[in-house]
């Protein structure tokens, strides 16, 4: 393993400043994909920079403004926060949908954001991946790439995002609390995660430096609560997404009244499907319009053969959810 | 969870003697010897698909820290040949596969040794690898024999005509993918030199293949060479037989002159330790409306390396399965720049055992006949290819027994039909067989004056339970309570014996400790009946296994299960399955239930998850890790309930047990692929049954 620094700085600014300063700095929380990477060479800090002891932790009501979730909150922490499952299930949902009880544990709210895709290109250091090496070449799209994208993607990249909790935070308008050399500031999630394009080697907006320091949803509502995440993968537990969908549903007699939908493992970042939404509000609160609003949303998808069959997953992932809550809804 | 049947009179149950070291980390594996001195070896694996090792950056790679040694071919001290590619390491420039061991670098520590090798430049001459199998592949040729020592090719009357002769016909053909062993503790040694003398901590399902083995391959005299085995964390056929690591350690630890640890990562395993071949098996059965076969028809397609050949006997169940006139069963294989697949899990068994019952279930379904009575009404009297007496068969009575315990008994045929609110709900069933294997091994039992009785043997506890085997089987013969007798297994010290594969560690080393125990008894007898001093017998079982009469021996089993496949996306559940078999004397009831649990369990996971996926375009397998390479965890287990017959077959060998290791994952996945034909009237004939082959995806 190649040799690195590490660092425990004393405050945020310090941290902040170590990474900045330093191109090779990487921060390090519960260290779950860091790690891995770094073993398989695909990730190379020459400093770690600790942050797992100074960022905050733990769920804070705001008042008007919903809840403040710490950037090094534990997942498992987050999926068992009370005001979490009962006022935003679908986030508990998802969290709990992904890894394993000992990875929660460890993983952060922040790193659980970062983590890079599981293409098996990306994590191979022997063969060409233009996310982990620039202008390498993408051999997914003629090779293995049944897990991978079928929104968004572009020639140079059809990686996926692996996060089932940030597909629960595009549902819930989730905004990110970042620090970095010029201050802080606050990003929508919508703004914080990125298509792949000509530059895939980033997932987020964030520059070198730049530090998740929290997680903020809005007021809970109706909508929030009456919400949920399924996930469908090649196992029962302890596997990434095929399909995921987090959704949240309040209708008004046979109507919907509001609608949320987000896609995961469809594209590099979560799919929030706005264009379904749309096209839902106001309309009947029936499975066939649920259907035909999400089939029209699937519509750009452009998948690759062996990958062809995530369209009608995802659209049967979304009708499914919709209908169950349909199902429990009050009129 | 699980229930068995009564324990039969020999049957004994006991907990595993070395549990509470195990569980305390008293128990020590192959990488956790203590040494003076030790130096690490790490592996450098080849990143091209095939072609030659050009050069390798020794100097640049000496410089760096810690680094005590550099080997490849270039300067790698020449090894004898002992005509096995898998142990010939830095032999040869060339590069049969991605993956391959192209050089090795020593280093003070671990992570210094795995640094080095990770950056260390090689150079290589690099063609496009083939490493596909397909059932159109140009090279495909007929192998001299199969694993095991089976035939290539069977035939029996002219199974073709008979087959287009007959009124109900099946012919469909199954593939199945690479399957990669994984045991919980990867492959790893640590080899000690002292004065002339070898002494090898390794992580093996047998010590006295690796001790034979390194005398060669080094030259020094076999009675020089030591190999520790106490304990295995599993080996699921990859550890049968020494394998690049250990004899990288050994090469090693003679160059730098210090004792050397070299343990495989995940990585390495799905390249360095053997695979199942992918297979394309075509099935043709011709039978009359009643179901009775006429014809059986079972080819097999696999795939082997450049370098070695190993041809899996996948067709070799068929033989013994079912009556007809007119069988032919045969194995073709391609050469391709693939990794050398090797035993994993019932090799044979497994993938043949797939297609044949999956073809049976479509002949059910084709003649209307309850794919159990099917299956009774095609049980032979005798081997229906050699024409040699069983030494027992029990298929008809685990078919029987298992169904009633499953509740088979009314099912409505009718596919597709049956649902529980989001769920499809279906059941299947299947036949297992496993042969009986034995080989001959020695054993040392004497008794000291306390009364204390110690068994001796070099058998190989992989987590299955052996030690405590053994010491019921003494216990039973000597007719005393477990706690008098100790056994010490896992050290090539001790009286030699075979390994622990093929589902006969427990037939082989038992046979050996039985004849010990009776013939102390008799030394005791002998000597007036009072053990005043230590009396000590060696045996061995050549005689008895030379003498072992012509008789078919198989074990045989029954498996039940019910699958769900969610409507919405295809995902497919097995909340619960029964598995009978009749596998002769059971030794110990708490073990065997576990090891029969396990083996369903690993073929749940082949029905449903295992694949490795070739990679076209770089050689090599896609997948290297176990986040894509799915084994069932135990969210995707539910019920396994398990039962034995008490078989009693005092012709299969002298104590009567025929071997429960494997026999437990032979027939699951066509159980399941049934089960989720029976729910959603989709056959998939290509494993594992994923969400987008279940048909709910339209």
């Amino acid at each position: 393993m190649k040799q690195f620094a590490y660092a425990r700085p004393a405050d945020r600014e310090e941290a902040v400043a170590m990474v900045s300063g330093s191109p090779g700095a990487r921060y390090l929380a519960g260290g779950t994909n860091l790690v891995d990477l770094m073993r398989l060479g695909v990730a190379g800090p020459d400093l770690l920079v600790d942050v797992s002891a100074l960022l905050p932790s733990g769920v804070q009501e705001q008042p008007d403004r919903g809840l403040l979730i710490g950037a090094g909150t534990p997942n498992s922490d987050l999926a068992a926060d009370e005001r979490i499952r009962r006022d935003h299930p679908v986030l508990s949902q998802a969290l709990l949908a992904g890894a394993s009880g000992q990875l929660r544990n460890m993983a952060t709210v922040g790193g659980n954001l970062l983590q890079r895709t599981r293409c098996v290109y990306f994590t191979d250091v022997t063969k060409p991946c233009n996310k982990r090496e620039a202008g390498s070449g993408c051999p997914a799209r003629t090779g293995a790439h049944r897990d991978l994208a079928v929104l968004g993607a572009s020639e140079a990249c059809i990686a996926t995002h692996p996060s089932d909790m940030a597909v629960a935070l595009a549902a819930l308008d989730a905004r990110v609390h970042v620090s970095g050399s010029d201050g802080d500031r606050v990003l929508a999630l919508d703004d914080f995660y990125r298509l792949p394009g000509e530059d895939p080697s980033r997932d987020t907006t964030l520059k070198h430096g730049d530090l998740v320091t929290a997680v903020e949803i809005p007021l809970a509502s109706a909508l929030t609560r009456r919400s949920a995440y399924r996930k469908a993968r090649d196992r029962a537990s302890y596997a990434f997404a095929l399909g995921s969908v987090a959704v949240a549903l309040e209708v008004s007699g046979t109507t919907v009244r509001d609608v949320r939908i987000a896609f995961g493992s469809l594209a590099h970042r979560p799919w929030r499907a706005r264009t379904a939404e749309d096209a839902l509000r106001g309309a009947p609160a029936t499975a066939d319009a649920f259907s035909a609003a999400v089939e029209v949303e699937l519509g750009a998808a452009a998948p690759l053969p062996d990958n062809a069959f995530k369209v009608p997953l995802a659209r049967n992932l979304a009708v499914s959810v919709l209908s169950a809550l349909l199902e429990e809804a009050p009129r | 969870m699980t229930a068995t049947t009564d324990a039969p009179t020999r049957t004994g149950t006991h907990p595993r003697v070395e549990g509470l070291d195990k569980v305390t980390g008293r128990a020590r594996y192959a990488y956790e010897y203590a040494a003076d001195e030790v130096a690490y070896a790490w592996p450098v694996t080849a990143s091209v698909g095939a072609g030659e090792v050009r050069g390798v950056d020794v100097d640049g790679a000496l410089a760096q820290p810690g680094v005590l040694a550099v080997l490849w071919h270039g300067n790698a001290p020449s090894l004898a040949d002992v005509g096995d590619s898998k142990v010939a390491v830095l032999q040869s420039p060339v590069v049969a596969f991605r993956g391959q061991v192209v050089a090795l670098v020593v280093a003070s520590t671990s992570e210094q040794a795995r640094e080095v090798a990770t950056t260390l430049t090689v150079t290589y001459d690099s063609r496009e690898p083939d490493v596909v199998l397909r059932a159109d592949h140009p090279t495909l040729y007929r192998p001299e024999s199969v694993n095991g020592g089976y035939s290539t090719d069977s035939v029996i009357g002219d199974a073709v005509a008979e087959f287009d002769a007959c009124p109900v016909q099946v012919d469909a053909t199954y593939t199945t993918p690479p399957e990669h062993n994984h045991p919980m503790e990867p492959h790893a040694s640590t080899a000690v030199w002292g004065d002339g003398r070898l002494t090898v901590y390794d992580s093996s399902q047998g010590g006295n293949a690796v001790r034979s083995t390194l005398s060669t391959l080094f030259g020094i005299d076999r009675e020089l060479v030591r190999v520790v085995t106490s304990h295995v964390g599993g080996g699921f056929g990859s550890k049968g037989m020494p394998r690049a690591g250990v004899v990288l350690a050994v090469m090693a630890a003679r160059q730098v002159d210090r004792p050397v640890k070299v343990a495989l990562t995940r990585q390495h395993l799905f390249d360095l330790v053997g695979y199942r071949t992918p297979t394309i098996q075509r099935v043709r059965l011709g039978a009359d409306p009643d179901g009775r076969l006429r014809s059986i028809d079972h080819q097999a397609l696999e795939q082997t390396a450049t370098v070695e050949e190993f041809a899996e006997q996948s067709v070799a169940a068929t033989r013994v399965m079912y009556a007809a006139a007119h069988r032919r069963t045969a194995h073709r294989l391609v050469r391709l720049d693939v990794a050398v697949p090797s035993w994993m899990r019932a090799p044979g068994e497994t993938p043949g055992m797939y297609a044949l019952e999956s073809a049976m279930d479509e002949l059910a379904v084709a003649t209307g006949v309850d794919p159990v009575e099917l299956r009774i009404r095609n049980d032979p009297d005798v081997d229906p290819e050699t024409g040699a007496r069983f030494s027992s068969r029990n298929l008809v009575a685990c078919l029987t027994l298992g169904a009633q315990r499953f509740g088979w008994a009314g099912r409505d045929p009718e596919p597709g039909v049956r649902r529980e609110g989001r769920w499809l709900v279906g059941t299947g069933m299947a036949s297992s067989t496993y042969p009986t294997y034995a080989t001959a091994a020695s054993c040392r039992a004497g008794v000291d004056p306390d009364g204390g009785y110690d068994i001796a043997i070099n058998a190989t506890d992989i987590g299955t339970g052996a030690r405590t085997a053994m010491l019921l089987v003494a216990a039973d013969t000597l007719g005393v309570d477990p706690s008098q007798v100790r056994v010490r297994v896992g050290d090539t010290d001790l009286p030699q014996a075979g390994l622990a594969g093929g589902s006969m560690g427990t037939t082989s080393w038992g046979m050996a400790v039985e004849k010990a125990c009776r013939e102390l008894l008799e030394a005791v007898r002998a000597a007036g009946g009072v053990v005043d001093e230590r009396i000590e017998v060696a045996v061995d079982t050549k005689a008895e296994i030379a003498a072992q009469a012509e008789l078919s021996r198989h074990a045989f089993g029954a498996q039940f299960v019910e699958a769900r496949v969610d409507i919405d996306t295809g995902e497919v559940r097995a909340p619960r399955m029964v598995g009978m078999f009749a596998a002769g004397r059971i030794v110990n009831a708490r073990t065997a239930r576990s090891q029969l649990i396990g083996g369903m369990t690993m073929g749940l996971s082949m029905a449903l998850h295992e694949e490795g996926v070739p990679d076209a375009a770089f050689g090599g397998f896609t997948n290297h890790d176990l986040s894509t390479y799915h084994v069932a965890t135990v969210a995707d287990v539910g019920d396994i309930d398990v039962g034995w017959i008490d078989e009693v077959d005092d012709d299969v060998n002298t104590i009567g047990t025929k071997g429960i290791g494997e026999i437990g994952i032979v027939g699951t996945a066509a159980a399941v692929a049934n089960a989720v034909y029976h729910a959603t009237g989709v056959r998939v004939r290509d494993l594992p049954i994923t969400l987008d082959k279940t048909g709910q995806l339209a």
